[in-house]
């Protein structure tokens, strides 16, 4: 590199969150460079089904910033992304396969809806209006109109030429090797596998290796990485309609066992596969294809849509969710580290939640204070302690 | 040996039977979309097309392009027909039957049995 | 049967994964030891592409018409079949299979039953041959897409398996010796081979003269098939390729142009050649679905292939690859790889990681004649594939409408807007940003021709590399086993989701299935021996 570049604010990651991030802050006049090792959503975004979810999320900051994100996602498709991005408001229907869980489920729903999210009950009788092959015999369910869907890795694409319209640059396959500090120790920019970036922000937007950055500033932040898999179908005619889920899956996205867990989430897309969903574990970053769950997930589809049954699967992949111990990411400055702000560990929610990240961290970016209380997901709360129960439970 | 060796390209076979003095069993009937084809027993169901003249017997999904077979064994999808009501299936590698009912494919395939 | 099927469990035990030579030469070599025996194969009949038989009720006295190197083929069928009938090999035709995984010291491939291919079945072994081939390399121009255009190979298919032609005014095109037999046998079969239009020169064709020499044989079979191309009047154009095929629902012409020292198509050279059908084909490419599976190491030489050592072992313990999947190199080496891979199997089951080398195999002839062998024709081939790879700059005859994914109808525009406005530099980012490669075939058919694409932009070839990085990478260990011309595909085709759902019931259908899988050996159809014009 003949010279170092610099500007206002290195991004690291051309994920969702990083796209999101580089978006806001170019329009918000900021000088933005983009650091990805790969190129666009080459990690965890371009692994998911690209949901934009409340329904998934129980009263607490998560589902603050899932409400405030679905507000952003509707404006960004109708001020310029909607299709290019496959932008679907389709609304998520949430099963239940007896009584007990229908009520449970029931319960859920009335404690979100005190803080705004749209939650309509459907009656056993009214599922299959909402979605004529769904299976027969289930309980009921409730259908949330404010669940969306957008193509992942089109969206931070086109979010990042976005951001470049604004000026924002995308540096891909370079790598960051190094967080540079002034003799005070606050952020001073980025040495990568090119040369050297000089800015006096850096954005920590590199997902599931979220904690691999934050350690080359010596700073600890436990981002471990969660692993699902997604099996994809040939292309169908519109079968499913919603994206579809049983009601435990809510139970298993809060579990804290590292032991595999498989629920039903299925979903039709634009373009015309069915996404099946969802597995958990906690298993490194193995990208082994493991027989046993893609059959789980399989039979739990046809449970929910036995139509699919001599439908063909056509590729399965993996993924890597990026979380923290207590399930909710890490958005906001380092107190440790000046300049060092962090927008990762999202879990399974990072495209959905993307949006609110990426203009909170611009507000914070421009010296503005954050319309949203970014207390609880400050970066630093995690103990000592606590890393280490976790680094065990591992 | 009934077949002699031909030595120059003047007295070639006029066709693939001959070349291989194939005698095959007796032919039977299946139906591209109503029309009635015949169809030699042994054949795929690509085989039997191409042996009426048929070229292409789906159109793409997006772009309505005709299509056929490309690859002849099994790898490119591009052959993909209906047969006794099965979509999606490939016309190179599914032996014709006498009877069969073959369907020329849009979209999906699976148009009728969705929405 | 059944009762010998049950003994096997206390054997050891050999999967083998695909039925043409290779897997034909080490299922024999292996049964002849002793070791019990399953052989996968998708066709309805053992042979694979190169020995693809005119199906039996076709009831073909002449075969061998459509055939090189018959009496070999014939040798190996009646060793086969001898052994099938001794009940030491068990043949699983029209089984597909779709996955392969390693639980413990076994190996499970999971297979389904064709032609509906609504049921799986699992093979378990404790060791696992991979011999499953190649698939033809289509380098894309404005028109491929037409009815009419099929691969080179896919013609021959046709050909030798039902005795159907693409048309009866052929055009033969690409790049390779494959073209050779297809463009005879088209005209053997009766169609008018209006040209074969070869895209290497003359020249880089010519010097392989030294090493034809060196091959008497080889010499031989081109020596042959430059007579009957001759005698079928069918000319030969080196240094040109096919730069459009024209036609509304079918070809009806190809636009031909000589190529310049560039590789570009030298302006004023274009010639129409009206024709109905086009057979089209740049080389083959390995199957190495299964072997990414299994996490074994592919390298890329010329094309990317199943890494093996010289007992044709892979990476991973219990696990061989021989014939093309290890690189492309035709029938006969097949056939010795496969001989050298059953003969190491042989020798591991003498002892936990026994090899054919502990058994002190430098004194054995077999082994230094298959090891001599071997090495000459990787050498020949080394020089063939060198002489036809595919021209430079062959993208830059692709039109931004050109259809780049046949299978999600994405064209070479998007490619290009991904990879210039996205900075998308690797297959994945490429499929995810356009579709390509997401559709039925999974980026077999669009992989190189999206490697291609990649390396345009930059013009030295450098993210022909960071192409060959199509899995996630992650900050410790980049898994690149992956190359530019394959992601890796955990199905290696698709699999039904009733299919994948019933898993845990598979290994009962297996038992129903043994039985009558004994008796799929197909009666002799070809019971003549008369002299091939082919030989």
């Amino acid at each position: 590199m003949a010279r170092n570049l610099v500007c206002d604010v290195v991004i690291i990651g051309a994920g969702m969150v990083g796209a999101a991030c580089a978006y806001y802050a170019a329009r918000a006049g900021l000088d933005v460079i983009v650091v990805d090792r790969a190129s666009v959503a080459g990690g965890t975004t371009g692994a998911g089904e690209g949901n934009l979810l409340v329904s998934d999320k129980p009263p607490g900051p998560e589902l603050g910033l899932a409400l405030l994100s679905e507000r952003l996602w509707r404006e960004l498709a109708a001020e310029q992304f909607g299709a290019a991005i496959e932008y679907e408001p389709k609304g998520g229907l949430v099963v239940a396969q007896d009584e007990k869980s229908l009520d449970a489920l029931n319960a859920f729903a009335d404690g979100q809806s005190r803080y705004g999210v749209h939650a309509t009950t459907v009656a056993a009788d009214s599922l299959s209006d909402l979605e004529p092959h769904l299976a027969s015999g289930l309980a009921g369910g409730v259908f949330y109109p404010q669940d969306a869907q957008v193509q992942p890795a089109l969206a931070a694409a086109h979010l990042i030429r976005a951001a470049a319209g604004s000026g924002a640059k995308l540096r891909s396959a370079e790598t960051v090797t190094q967080l540079l500090r002034t003799p005070s120790g606050a952020m001073r920019g980025v040495r990568t596998s090119r040369g050297e970036i000089h800015a006096p922000a850096v954005v920590n937007a590199a997902g599931v290796w979220g904690g691999e950055v934050a350690a080359l500033a010596a700073v600890a932040l436990p981002v471990l990485p969660r692993r699902g898999f997604i099996l994809v179908t040939e292309p169908l005619p519109r079968l499913v309609r919603h994206k579809v889920y049983a009601a435990d899956y809510v139970a298993d996205v809060a579990s804290d066992s590292a032991a595999l867990q498989t629920s039903p989430v299925v979903e039709g897309t634009a373009s015309g596969p069915v996404l099946i969903g969802a597995s958990r574990e906690r298993v490194g970053f193995d990208r082994a294809v493991s027989l046993p769950v893609l059959r789980r997930l399989a039979a739990q589809a046809i449970d929910l849509f036995p139509v699919l049954a001599t439908v063909n699967a056509m590729r399965a992949y993996v993924g890597f969710r990026p979380y923290l111990p207590d399930h909710l990411p890490a958005i906001g400055p380092d107190p440790r580290v000046p300049g060092l702000v962090h927008a990762c560990g999202h879990e399974g929610a990072g495209i959905g939640l993307a949006p609110a990240t990426g203009r909170l961290v611009a507000q914070l970016l421009a010296g503005a204070v954050p319309e949203f209380d970014l207390t609880p997901l400050r970066p630093d709360r995690f103990t000592a302690a606590s890393m280490r129960a976790e680094a065990e439970a591992c | 040996m009934l077949i002699r060796r031909r030595s120059k390209a003047a007295s070639a076979p006029r066709t693939p039977e001959q070349l291989v003095g194939a005698r095959p069993e007796p032919a039977f009937a299946l139906h591209i979309d109503g029309r009635e084809i015949e169809a030699l027993p042994g054949h795929t169901i690509a085989a039997a097309l191409w042996r009426a003249g048929i070229m292409s017997w789906r159109t793409t999904r997006t772009g309505g392009e005709p299509r056929g077979v490309f690859c002849g064994i099994g790898i490119c999808f591009d052959c993909l027909v209906t047969v006794n009501g099965q979509p999606n299936q490939r016309a190179c590698l599914v032996p014709a039957s006498a009877g069969d009912v073959v369907t020329t494919q849009a979209g999906t395939g699976r148009e009728g049995g969705g929405e | 049967m059944n009762g010998a099927a049950a003994k096997a469990d206390r054997e050891l035990r050999l999967a083998v994964v695909g039925a043409g030579p290779a897997g034909m030469a080490a299922a024999v070599a292996a049964a002849d030891a002793g070791i019990a025996v399953t052989v996968v194969d998708s066709g309805s009949s053992v042979g694979g592409q190169f020995y693809r038989q005119p199906a039996a009720r076709l009831r073909a006295r002449a075969p061998q018409r459509l055939h090189h190197g018959w009496r070999t083929w014939r040798a190996l069928k009646s060793r086969f079949d001898r052994q099938v009938s001794a009940g030491r090999i068990r043949l699983l035709a029209d089984h597909h299979a779709w996955f392969a995984e390693r639980i413990g010291d076994e190996y499970r491939v999971h297979a389904l039953i064709g032609p509906e291919q609504q049921h799986s079945v699992i093979v378990e072994a404790g060791t696992l041959l991979l011999a499953t081939g190649a698939y033809e390399r289509v380098l894309p121009f404005p028109g491929w897409t037409l009815p009419g255009v099929v691969t080179a190979g896919g013609a021959q298919a046709m050909l030798k398996g039902s005795l159907v032609l693409p048309g009866r005014e052929v055009v033969v095109a690409g790049t390779g010796p494959l073209l050779l037999p297809v463009a005879v046998g088209l005209a053997d079969a009766g169609a008018r081979v209006k040209a074969l239009i070869e895209s290497a020169d003359r020249r880089s064709v010519a010097r392989l003269a030294p090493t034809l020499a060196a091959h008497p044989d080889k010499l031989a079979e081109a020596a042959g098939y430059a007579a009957r191309l001759a005698a079928h009047r069918i000319p030969i154009k080196y240094g040109h390729t096919v730069v459009a095929a024209h036609g509304r629902d079918r070809v009806e012409a190809v636009t031909v142009a000589a190529l310049d020292a560039k590789g570009q198509a030298a302006p004023g050279s274009e010639v129409w050649i009206p024709c109905d059908s086009l057979a089209v084909g740049h080389g083959l490419l390995p199957h190495l679905d299964l072997a990414l599976t299994l996490g074994a190491r592919v390298e890329e030489d010329a094309v990317p292939a199943v890494w093996v050592d010289s007992e044709q072992r892979t990476s991973v313990p219990g696990l061989w690859a021989a014939g093309e999947a290890t690189g492309v190199g035709g029938a006969a080496l097949a056939l010795v790889e496969g001989e050298i891979a059953g003969r190491s199997v042989t020798a591991w089951s003498q002892g936990p990681q026994r090899a054919w080398l502990d058994e002190d195999h430098a004194r054995d002839p077999a082994w230094s004649h298959a090891e001599q062998k071997r090495r000459s024709l990787r050498g020949f081939f080394a020089a063939v594939n060198a002489a036809y790879s595919p021209p430079a700059s062959w993208t830059t005859r692709l039109t931004d409408d050109t259809t780049i994914c046949r299978c999600e109808d994405v064209r070479a525009a998007a490619i290009r807007s991904a990879i210039a406005d996205d900075g998308a530099n690797d297959l994945r980012t490429v499929k995810l940003l356009t579709r390509a490669g997401m559709g039925w075939c999974q980026g077999r058919m669009c992989g190189p021709a999206v490697a291609g694409l990649i390396a345009e932009r930059d013009g030295n070839g450098r993210a022909t590399a960071i192409a060959t990085s199509v899995t996630a990478p992650s900050v410790t260990a980049p898994s690149v086993t992956a190359t530019s011309v394959t992601a890796q595909r955990p199905f290696a085709r698709p699999v039904p989701l009733g299919a994948l759902a019933g898993l845990d019931q598979a290994e009962l259908d297996l038992v129903a299935v043994d039985g009558a899988a004994l008796d799929v050996a197909e009666p002799d159809v070809a019971g003549q021996e008369e002299e091939s014009t082919n030989e």
